[in-house]
């Protein structure tokens, strides 16, 4: 375009062909990423159907999802013991990181510490995310499940009645793969939280206060609400990774083959048993292996929709 | 210790706000000097003055919003009908369910229009008629029509405009006594302005109005009293802002005794 006035600015008003083609490249980059990480997934879970294809044929899919039966000997495989292991423990860390995550980061996100408090403790919070989940394994085993022995052995004999405390404590078992795991997704909750917190515009903040609302009016009525998006998000990626978890889970819940309602006794999840067969499993075995695999996919995309569902269902507001 | 504010609300005097003396300071800035006005009851009263003079500081000391504010502190009193504002056993949430609020920026809630309004009357326990009370105050901010087919939009949907209507509406729903409005137009286009100086001049038949605003033409047509507030820079450099001028709005705009008020009302100031 030809400049409509005689300007001496040594600016140039023209878009470079460089800068075209960078913009223009960018967008094609992105896209394709995009679509790569779609296909990438698809592959994957193409790629274990494919490999679990004999089980499914074999066992079924009510079968293999209810029978608590896994016998390599025999070459029969039902996956209730594991599912159910990965459900429970997942579901008691939720129940214990989520109040707390939220909670720490409500505090962090208020001005409820001074600042000199706050840093140090947002960053020891992160660090959290930092430790090696063999590391909470061996600290699970040797320092978390001694200090807790006493408790629950308590707890057992004085509410054994109850099912879920039935069974003595030993070193090793559902409750205390839980708990470290709960320990484990705190900083992914928390620090999601806190960012969704802080990104609330200030202004809603003062609007609350200028019609006479508390600061706990506030929080509970306008900051979290508009924040609470980010909020299930947070909570969400969480419960993928304690689904996910196996390094730390196989070492503390005991690896056993049989489903209890107990809490104290040992159990299995999906991706210990994973773990500690892969590796020497062969034939059938393995695609019952890839099956369970399939399975645990499959729940953890459930829980996305279920995500998704539940933001847009909060998000609508009531009259 | 709550009942002090509406005991002292129940002797209506003609006088809503007397501020005796009063400093505000942020930290060691001190950021206004001296503030000694009167606010009279069912008029607008009009803070004009140029950029970073204490305007908003001064107003949101009105509803003690500054409290939000760390740094914040300030000596002098501030008496709300004969009550002071700051004294230690009058609560701040009390003071700004009686004193509203509109800001600058429209600043609806994420939520429906419906529980924008609904917000306030709830946090005060209303048990009456929810829906009438919203129809009033939507009706009260002028947009009735202009909403009342979608009462469940988002308010955050709006135009700009209808969202600071939307806002006072909001703020009128819990029937303050007065009402703080920190430039309510900045945002808004001509038509929309004028719907809202139409809007004041019948909100004074209820509240009283204390508004902060730029233009200088929305000054002396909307208001009955105007307080100039100018700046002044210290040896340190820094600037603290003071009230110049504060009379009936025609005396301000026709025959100000400062010279720097003819000035800025002129157009004419730096
Ligand atoms: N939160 C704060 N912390 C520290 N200083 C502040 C704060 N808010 C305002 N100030 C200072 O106080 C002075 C007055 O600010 P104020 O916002 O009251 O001005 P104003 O008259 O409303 O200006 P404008 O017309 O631009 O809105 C300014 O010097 C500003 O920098
Ligand atoms: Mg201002």
């Amino acid at each position: 375009m030809a400049p409509a006035v005689e300007r001496n600015t040594g600016m140039s008003y023209e878009r470079t062909q460089t800068s075209r083609v960078v913009d223009n490249g960018f967008k094609w980059l992105t896209w394709l990423f995009g679509v790569g990480i779609g296909v990438t997934l698809l592959a994957i879970a193409l790629q274990v159907a494919i490999d679990a294809w004999p089980a499914i044929q074999k066992f079924g899919i009510f079968d293999f999802i209810t029978v608590a039966r896994w016998n390599p000997v025999e070459d029969i495989y039902g996956a209730w013991t594991q599912i159910y292991g990965t459900l429970i423990t997942s579901f008691i860390a939720l129940l214990i990181a989520v109040p707390i995550g939220v909670g720490v980061a409500i505090i962090l996100s208020e001005d409820f510490l001074p600042e000199r408090l706050r840093q140090p403790l947002v960053f020891m919070v992160e660090l959290l995310a930092a430790i090696p989940s063999v590391v909470y394994g061996l600290w699970g085993m040797f320092v978390l499940a001694p200090l807790l022995q006493g408790p629950m052995t308590w707890l057992h004999q004085n509410f054994g009645w109850i099912p879920l405390f039935s069974t003595p404590p030993t070193g090793r078992g559902i409750y205390i793969a839980s708990l470290v795991l709960a320990i484990m997704i705190l900083p992914i909750i928390s620090s999601i939280s806190r960012d969704s917190l802080a990104s609330v515009n200030p202004a809603l903040r003062q609007a609350a206060y200028g019609l006479g609302a508390t600061r706990w009016e506030t929080l509970i009525q306008v900051i979290i609400p508009t924040a609470i998006s980010g909020i299930i998000g947070g909570v969400m990626l969480a419960l993928g990774r304690a689904m996910g978890e196996t390094m730390a889970v196989t070492m503390l819940i005991g690896n056993s083959p049989r489903p209890s309602p107990s809490l104290f006794a040992q159990g299995s999840t999906i991706s210990a048993l994973l773990a500690n067969q892969f590796a020497e499993a062969s034939g059938l075995q393995v695609a019952a292996l890839m099956y369970a695999a399939l399975i645990l996919f499959v729940l953890t995309l459930i829980v996305n929709v279920l995500a998704e569902y539940i933001v847009k269902k909060v998000e609508i507001k009531k009259l | 210790m709550t009942t002090n504010l509406q005991t002292s609300t129940k002797t209506n005097t003609d006088v809503v706000f007397r501020t005796e003396n009063v400093n505000i300071y942020y930290g060691d800035f001190k950021a206004v000097r001296d503030v000694n006005i009167e606010v009279p009851r069912h008029a607008i009263t009009a803070f004009i003055g140029p950029s970073g003079c204490g305007k908003s500081t001064v107003l949101r000391c009105f509803n003690r919003l500054n409290d939000l504010i760390k740094s914040f502190h300030l000596d002098g009193k501030i008496l709300y009908h004969g009550q002071d504002l700051y004294a230690s056993d009058i609560d701040a949430v009390e003071v700004r369910r009686q004193i509203g609020m509109v800001f600058q920026q429209p600043n609806p809630f994420p939520k429906t229009i419906y529980d924008n309004i609904a917000f306030g009357p709830r946090l005060l326990g209303y048990k009456g008629d929810m829906d009438e009370l919203v129809e009033n105050s939507l009706r009260g901010a002028a947009m009735w029509d202009d909403v009342k087919d979608k009462l469940k939009a988002l308010g955050t949907d709006l135009s700009g405009g209808q969202q600071q209507r939307l806002c006072i509406a909001r703020a009128i729903a819990v029937q303050p006594e007065v009402l703080l409005m920190d430039e309510p137009c900045a945002a808004l286009d001509p038509i929309s302005t004028l719907k809202i100086e139409d809007l004041m001049q019948e909100l004074k038949e209820k509240y009283t109005l204390v508004i902060v605003t730029h233009n200088m033409q929305q000054a002396s047509r909307a208001s009955d009293f105007t307080a100039f507030f100018n700046v002044q820079a210290n040896e340190k450099g820094q600037r603290t802002g003071y009230i110049e001028e504060h009379d009936r709005t025609e005396v301000i705009f026709q025959s100000p005794k400062q010279k720097a008020t003819q000035e800025y009302v002129s157009g004419r100031f730096g």
